[in-house]
């Protein structure tokens, strides 16, 4: 599923996500937020911490769980959002 | 809906807030929750500190309060308005009509229309469309909206959706007719099939509070509350305001034939920074133009924040200059409310204590 996403990329958006749940194991999660590794206020640090990382600002009506359920549609969210990555 | 108003203004605004101050450090011990996690949520949405009333004091205790900080000051005169308009979720009794128990409190004219309005976060742009309605009449000269809630004694401690975010208090603006041919204009919509988003579900008629309705439940994400508190959900109220508001401003600037950079500040509701933040970048609007510093420095009193942003980011400035605003509110109903107008030259625009 990380096929096209840079390893960069890849470890920024680990980072930041260990960064949030620093006890959690998410390279094993196929859907953060069906399994419990996200809630929605952690949703909202990661927005918060992923618009300081690539300047963007994702808006508000794509802070949806669907769109941070992996790291395949955090990439496209990204994406559409405007990051370069 | 829109609405016009001609020749109406805004000349004074008082906010009241209770003295008593909780932090959310403080309230960090009360949430299920690793320390860490909350503080990282601090930063985001700016929660640091709100106002919060002691157990037993209530909408008309504030009110009253701030009456007659205004009477002793002479910054209005007890018989000089002739309509009462108070708005607020938390009334001091299911009957009589708080405005009524305010009226007796202060022994005001009894040719003096009180009414209640049930309305939460859209409530100061609801209370100022019906002054202005009110003030069609030859014999109303001068209007009271009267926002006040003191919700922090519906909301769980134990509620990280709620709790951090919730504050108390009251404001009183002055409307009256204008002396030049100003126009407002104004916007609003309602949507009551999403009414189950905010409310208090047990206390009411549908169902009467009971022991059982005053249990804390784990209503998920550690969060505990009864059916007697306060109930939102945090994701369908994002993305209702999202979604909704930058139309209704975008409509409300289209239909005036205004445009963002003609307004000076869009004085929304403050239910987060975070939020506000987001609903800002979706409009475009630069983040000076939009305050979002209410929660963190009050915390979120309902109908009472706009007010509160007006006089804490414009206070006394207010008396001698005068600006484009767009007021924004929304909330509760689901209601979403906005209104553009030339806003001061006031009489007052303060912000007290209540102790």
């Amino acid at each position: 599923m990380t096929d096209y996403l840079s390893n960069t990329a890849l470890n920024d958006i680990f980072a930041i996500l260990k960064t949030i749940r620093p006890e959690l194991d998410f390279s094993r999660s196929r859907d953060f937020i069906a399994e419990g590794l996200l809630d929605s206020f952690d949703v909202v640090t990661l927005v918060s911490a992923l618009d300081k990382k690539y300047g963007i600002s994702i808006p508000g009506t794509e802070i949806v769980p669907d769109n941070f359920k992996n790291l395949e549609t955090i990439e496209t969210l990204l994406r559409k959002s405007g990051a370069k990555l | 809906m829109n609405f016009t108003f001609r020749r109406k203004r805004i000349s004074g605004i008082l906010t009241v807030l209770p003295a008593r101050e909780q932090s959310f450090v403080d309230d960090m011990k009360n949430f299920n929750f690793p320390e860490a996690r909350s503080l990282k949520l601090k930063e985001v949405m700016g929660y640091d500190k709100h106002r919060i009333v002691e157990p037993s004091v209530c909408v008309s205790d504030l009110v009253v309060f701030a009456l007659k900080h205004l009477f002793e000051k002479e910054l209005l005169l007890p018989d000089e308005f002739d309509a009462l308009i108070l708005v607020t979720q938390s009334p001091d009794y299911f009957m009589p009509p708080t405005s009524n128990v305010i009226q007796g409190r202060l022994n005001l004219k009894k040719d003096l229309f009180c009414v209640d309005i049930n309305q939460g976060c859209a409530g100061f742009v609801i209370g100022l469309i019906q002054a202005f309605l009110l003030l069609e009449q030859e014999s109303i000269r001068k209007v009271l909206v009267v926002n006040a809630d003191v919700l922090s004694r519906k909301t769980s401690p134990k509620d990280r959706n709620s709790y951090p975010l919730i504050g108390d208090g009251a404001s009183i603006t002055v409307v009256e007719r204008d002396t030049v041919d100003s126009v407002i204009h104004a916007n609003l919509k309602m949507d009551g099939t999403r009414n189950n988003v905010l409310m208090i579900p047990a206390g009411g008629f549908r169902r009467p509070s009971s022991p059982e309705t005053a249990c804390l439940e784990d209503v998920g994400d550690n969060n505990l509350r009864a059916k007697d508190h306060l109930h939102m959900d945090g994701s369908a109220v994002f993305n209702f305001v999202q979604v909704e508001v930058p139309a209704l401003i975008a409509d409300l600037l289209q239909h005036t034939g205004s445009s963002i950079e003609q307004v000076d500040y869009f004085f929304c509701h403050q239910p987060n920074r975070f939020m506000l933040q987001k609903l800002a970048d979706k409009m475009r609007i630069p983040h000076a133009k939009m305050p979002s510093n209410v929660v963190e420095n009050f915390g979120n009193s309902s109908g009472v924040t706009i007010p509160t942003a007006i006089a804490f980011n414009l206070g006394d400035r207010l008396i001698q200059e005068k600006f484009k605003v767009c007021f924004a509110g929304f909330g509760v109903g689901l209601t979403w409310g906005a209104m553009l107008l030339d806003l001061g030259r006031v009489n007052f625009n303060s912000l007290i204590d209540y102790a």
